[in-house]
């Protein structure tokens, strides 16, 4: 593969230091060090070694089922009046795109000879993700939850059980993903030798932010060819995703980062609304500050302790964005939106009937924008279809009274 | 040259510090249970500041500062307890946290605090030792502030060597990579690491922390170092009835 097309933005990626302009770098204790470093010094020699390259992109193929569809979505496009894709990630193995960095991950720690897996995870799609991968190859796989997020997700705990994986319950703070990444990474600061780290988004010390993103980008660099096939042009007008720590929406950004013409929207998870204390709008409602190993934006409170945030939807209830998103933040590159819980679930709904996918309802919060914007009837926009809505049936269905 | 630099220059015995956290049970309990450690014998002492996501600290630390936090602990009002601190307390005292609260704060301000109530020196686990040379040091350089750094058994030599000039107070040492509250590691593999360190004849006296909690891990910890530090021990000691007056009987069980 032609490495230069592969490389990160000069302008938007990540510097020698680890940094994405003032964002980034690795806020680890020296427990962490010795593991944090080998990555960094490690991840692109291995990642672009001939035969990773191979084995990752038959797995994705064979396994994952890449590509994902490109869907023209009708009915969504009448309704807003424009042309809308859809960015089929959902259509993955294990039902979202959590799993491209899955599989780059697991061969990455099988090339490091790490025999144990650790991950955290919020909606569970992660989780689920991980445990897929180490099933696949034989290696041990601990997974930290928050004892909340077990009880809202309780379908992917038990997918999570039948691959073999133990789920701990993380019983601190807010019992949700913040509280399962610290012990995440407890557990990687007591086991320094034997395990490897599956950071399940574009957040972590350098060099997580870097490394899932271009694992991710796979999300964007298929679109480009896709909407090429489609429409003639490689670049729509807009693309939009949902932003947790940010990992669908930073694969789906990817290959636009340069194309300065393609607005780039994220959509946050704004809860109860942004001015009720339960929401997690991180751009909105947070400050530059550290969290889990980088410098970023998070919710916090005037003395830098960190805000539990709320989302009705699991994997966007998370304080915090990675640090390439703080970068395109606070330089404008892309736009940064919030959603509350009741217009996702509406968006959710509708998106089911008109186009009959159920999405993931983080996904749902990218579809509920489409709501408040404005179009000519030119426009084409992608949207990251992140995950499907299964494991959300019970949220789903409680909150319609279906 | 602080309060530290002093203490390890002047005293040859073994050396045994105390860490407990600010707020913690009571926020104003903090110069108290100072005062007591240094009525009890302790040579120095570690003062926590709490943070909501303390993720290098096993379960009792976590308590602690969830509780000092609830509590309405924060750097503010720690500072401003420390006021008092050079009224009741002698011995080098250092302050241990995460970055995050100090970011806030703003570094060099926390440094000038520091320097302004008598804190002799400060631990960030989670402060990158390039941020710190490229940023920060100056202000710790310039307030006489010792910032230590840690040590575990996967630390390279190199990186050693590194810490070792950068330091000027002690050095850290873990007897494995774990959390807080895990026991001393007690192994051939722990006494080669430690000999090794030794050995090595870095510039700065070494201390052992983490796992540290009675007379028998202090022991094994001086015949490498300095002396070692007694964290979780402490603080789930601080949960039992009339803790403050027992002080001196918990100190004596660590070092008769
Ligand atoms: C379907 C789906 N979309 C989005 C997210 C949010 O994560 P990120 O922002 O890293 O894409 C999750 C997280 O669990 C998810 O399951």
């Amino acid at each position: 593969m032609n490495r230069e097309f592969i490389s990160s933005s000069v302008k938007w990626g990540v510097n020698p230091k680890g940094y994405f302009g003032d964002f980034g770098g690795a806020y680890i204790p020296e427990m962490l060090y010795p593991n944090v470093e080998q990555l960094r010094q490690q991840y692109l020699n291995i990642i672009y070694e001939p035969d990773f390259q191979e084995e990752f992109h038959n797995l994705l193929k064979d396994y994952v089922g890449r590509p994902s569809p490109l869907f023209h979505a009708e009915r969504l496009s009448a309704r807003y009046g424009t042309t809308i894709y859809l960015k089929r990630e959902d259509l993955n193995h294990t039902g979202a795109h959590k799993i491209n960095n899955t599989v780059g991950q697991i061969l990455l720690a099988e090339r490091l000879g790490k025999k144990r897996i650790i991950a955290e995870t919020g909606a569970g799609q992660h989780g689920v993700a991980t445990a897929t991968v180490c099933a696949l190859k034989g290696l041990e796989c601990i997974i930290y939850m928050g004892e909340i997020d077990i009880e809202r997700q309780a379908p992917n705990v038990a997918r999570m059980k039948m691959m073999g994986a133990k789920v701990v319950p993380a019983v601190s703070g807010s019992k949700t993903l913040k509280d399962a990444t610290n012990e995440a990474m407890r557990d990687w600061i007591n086991n320094p030798i034997d395990t490897h780290y599956i950071i399940g988004s574009v957040v972590g010390p350098h060099p997580y932010p870097d490394m899932v993103a271009r694992f991710q980008s796979i999300i964007s660099e298929e679109t480009k060819k896709q909407l090429f096939e489609k429409t003639g042009s490689e670049n729509p007008d807009i693309v939009m995703a949902c932003v947790g720590g940010g990992s669908n929406a930073m694969g789906m950004f990817y290959h636009f980062l340069d194309d300065q013409d393609v607005r780039l929207i994220a959509v946050e998870a704004a809860g109860l609304g942004v001015n009720s204390g339960e929401s997690a709008a991180t751009t909105l409602l947070g400050r530059e500050g550290v969290l889990h190993g980088s410098r970023s934006i998070l919710m916090q409170s005037d003395d830098g302790q960190v805000i539990e945030p709320y989302s009705i939807s699991a994997g966007l209830d998370y304080p915090g964005i990675g640090p390439q998103h703080a970068h395109l933040f606070k330089q404008d590159r892309a736009e940064y939106v919030s959603i509350t819980d009741d217009e996702a679930m509406q968006a959710g709904r509708l998106c089911s009937e008109l186009e009959g996918i159920i999405p993931a309802i983080e996904t749902a919060h990218a579809l509920a924008q489409l709501e408040k914007m404005i179009f000519t009837g030119k426009e084409s926009v992608v949207i990251c279809l992140s995950g499907r809505g299964d494991k959300d049936l019970d949220t789903y269905m409680n909150y319609f009274n279906l | 040259m602080n309060r530290l630099n002093e203490l390890f220059q002047h005293k040859k015995e073994p050396l045994l510090s105390i860490y407990f956290t600010a707020g913690y049970p009571d926020l104003n309990s903090t110069l108290d249970i100072a005062e007591a450690i240094e009525k009890a014998g302790a040579d120095f002492m570690e003062i926590g500041f709490p943070y909501s996501d303390p993720l290098a600290d096993g379960p009792v630390i976590q308590n602690s500062s969830q509780k000092a936090l609830q509590n309405g602990m924060n750097l503010t009002i720690l500072f401003k307890q420390l006021k008092e601190l050079r009224k009741r307390v002698s011995i080098p005292v250092l302050l241990m946290g995460y970055v995050n609260p100090v970011l806030q704060y703003g570094v060099k301000n926390f440094c000038d605090s520091c320097a302004a109530v008598g804190v002799d020196g400060v631990i960030v686990p989670d402060l990158p030792m390039v941020e710190y040379e490229e940023f920060y040091k100056d202000y710790f350089i310039d307030n006489a502030i010792s910032n230590i750094f840690l040590v575990t058994p996967q630390t390279s030599e190199e990186r050693i060597r590194k810490i070792d000039n950068l330091s000027n107070g002690f050095i850290y040492l873990l007897s494995s990579s774990s959390t807080t509250g895990k026991n001393l590691t007690v192994s051939n593999e722990a006494d080669a690491y430690f000999s090794r360190i030794r050995e090595m004849n870095l510039k700065n006296p070494t201390m052992i922390g983490f796992g540290i909690s009675d007379q028998k891990s202090f022991n094994k910890a001086a015949e490498y170092t300095r002396g070692a530090i007694v964290g979780s021990a402490f603080v789930k000691f601080l949960d039992t009835e009339n803790a403050l007056q027992r002080i001196p009987e918990f100190i004596n069980s660590i070092r008769p």
